[in-house]
């Protein structure tokens, strides 16, 4: 059967995980592939590498750390970020990533969702979408929130899905940082006007926010950033929940990779 | 030696790299002779199945895969690799697949979210082939949109289940092949690649 992932996400600049991170034991908490693989032995479904403050400076050091994620890591991840061009797309796709997350530049030109899924492919075309509710309805909002565009989220998601997205990240801006749970009504209405897997963000507090995203919200997968780095909790209580309430999810492996 | 086919399909450098960390060494390679020569062939591949069998025709690559599967190479497909050993598929149609099993790739029905994307738990149907080396209800990743609908079910090792069954894996002679991606499947799909490669040089 399929499971709902869990995936935890990494804010990235110039190189260096930038939220504060809790994690004993690493000898560098800010080293992304340290704790890529941190999460990876604790059940992580998929990782996602979001480069902040996305500068053609940083934009190097950033291919250098997905290269390096690569050669170590072998579950799927994501990288996202001012990726503006289907050449940009194309260096982080070559350098190591599986999928690539495309945010305001969606939002800017719908079209290049098409023109990026006819290069790679739509499995690897995650639209990211940052939503507000202005009003009675949900609105699209671009450069991480602070922009207004006037566009409703829900109609934007289908369009963008029939382009050709693989996937759509939606972020409630609303809930974001609040820790007071997934914005539910605004996944479930995205996730039922399209028929590609939906990944909620933005909220997570508590370990059965989680678990309420997919029953109540109906995502396919759920997105995290502090609650995973401040220890909060883990993914394994994440998915210990869900499984109690009947959300099928992948058990976490024992680490036997020596054995190989 | 160790080559994967490198026709211009998507997550060769993945599967490069995951055999790298098993310590194997692999050549990405188009050469014919480079790849008659191997002990062991990879045939990877992403992205749509009329594209990637136009490539392989264009650069005669179908034939010299055909000539390497004909001689008893271990040969492993993984993802479209698998998808393109059967007759055609939905996804092209008209196009013929390379053929190797007979057989048809249909597109996942409403209302079934496509692409499938995510950990799914595989069954073994039948033993004989790598899979034997997987636990039991093992979770793998799959990104794809079709599956293949085998004419001689004898040739599915492993299924999965996706609102019904599907062809997770196939196994006929050398030919062995898997929907999913061992390489994006963490320690599973390292085992899985290591059990595939095994008793072969590196």
């Amino acid at each position: 059967m399929l499971t709902r992932r869990i995936i935890p996400c990494l804010d990235i600049e110039a190189g260096r995980v930038v939220k504060g991170v809790n994690f004993l034991g690493l000898r560098d908490a800010g080293d992304p592939v340290a704790l890529a693989e941190r999460y990876d032995a604790e059940g992580a479904d998929e990782l996602t590498f979001l480069d902040i403050r996305a500068s053609d400076q940083g934009r190097d050091i950033l291919l250098d750390l997905v290269t390096r994620v690569s050669q170590r890591l072998f579950i799927p991840f994501t990288v996202g970020g001012g990726l503006r061009s289907v050449e940009d797309m194309r260096t982080v796709l070559l350098a190591g990533a599986d999928k690539v997350s495309l945010g305001t530049a969606a939002v800017r030109d719908p079209q290049l969702v098409a023109h990026a899924a006819n290069q790679f492919g739509h499995q690897c075309i995650v639209v990211s979408l940052d939503v507000r509710r202005i009003g009675g309805r949900f609105e699209l909002t671009s450069h991480g929130g602070r922009a207004s565009t006037g566009i409703d989220a829900v109609a934007f998601a289908s369009h963008v899905a029939a382009l050709g997205a693989g996937e759509l990240l939606v972020n409630d801006m609303d809930a974001d940082g609040t820790e007071r749970g997934f914005g539910h009504e605004l996944n479930r209405r995205i996730a039922q006007a399209v028929r590609i897997p939906v990944i909620a963000s933005g909220g997570a507090g508590k370990v059965a926010d989680f678990s309420q995203a997919v029953i109540e919200g109906g995502v396919d997968a759920v997105l995290a950033a502090s609650v995973f780095h401040y220890r909060k909790m883990t993914i394994a209580d994440v998915k210990q929940d869900m499984a109690r309430r009947g959300i099928p999810v992948r058990p976490i492996q024992p680490q036997n990779l020596s054995a190989m | 030696m160790i080559a994967i086919v490198d026709y211009g399909a998507g997550n060769v450098a993945s599967v490069h790299k995951a055999l790298a960390y098993l310590g194997h060494h692999a050549v990405l390679t188009a050469d014919p002779r480079q790849l008659r020569d191997a002990d062991h062939v990879l045939f990877p591949g992403q992205g749509h199945f009329g594209q990637a069998m136009t490539r392989l025709r264009d650069t005669g690559l179908d034939r010299v895969l055909l000539g390497i599967i004909e001689r008893g190479t271990p040969f492993t497909g993984i993802c479209l690799g698998l998808q393109l050993l059967f007759d055609g598929s939905d996804e092209a149609p008209g196009v013929a697949g390379l053929g190797v099993l007979r057989g048809h790739c249909a597109a996942f029905a409403a209302p079934r979210k496509i692409p499938q994307i995510g950990w799914n738990s595989v069954r073994i149907v039948r033993p004989g082939s790598p899979m034997d080396a997987v636990a039991a209800q093992e979770h793998f990743y799959f990104v794809h949109t079709y599956h293949a609908v085998a004419a001689d079910p004898v040739d599915v090792v492993a299924v999965a289940d996706y609102e019904g069954d599907f062809t997770a894996a196939v196994q006929n002679a050398n030919v062995f092949a898997a929907q999913f991606h061992p390489e994006k499947s963490g320690r599973a799909g390292l085992g899985l690649l290591s059990a595939c490669v095994r008793g072969h040089p590196c």
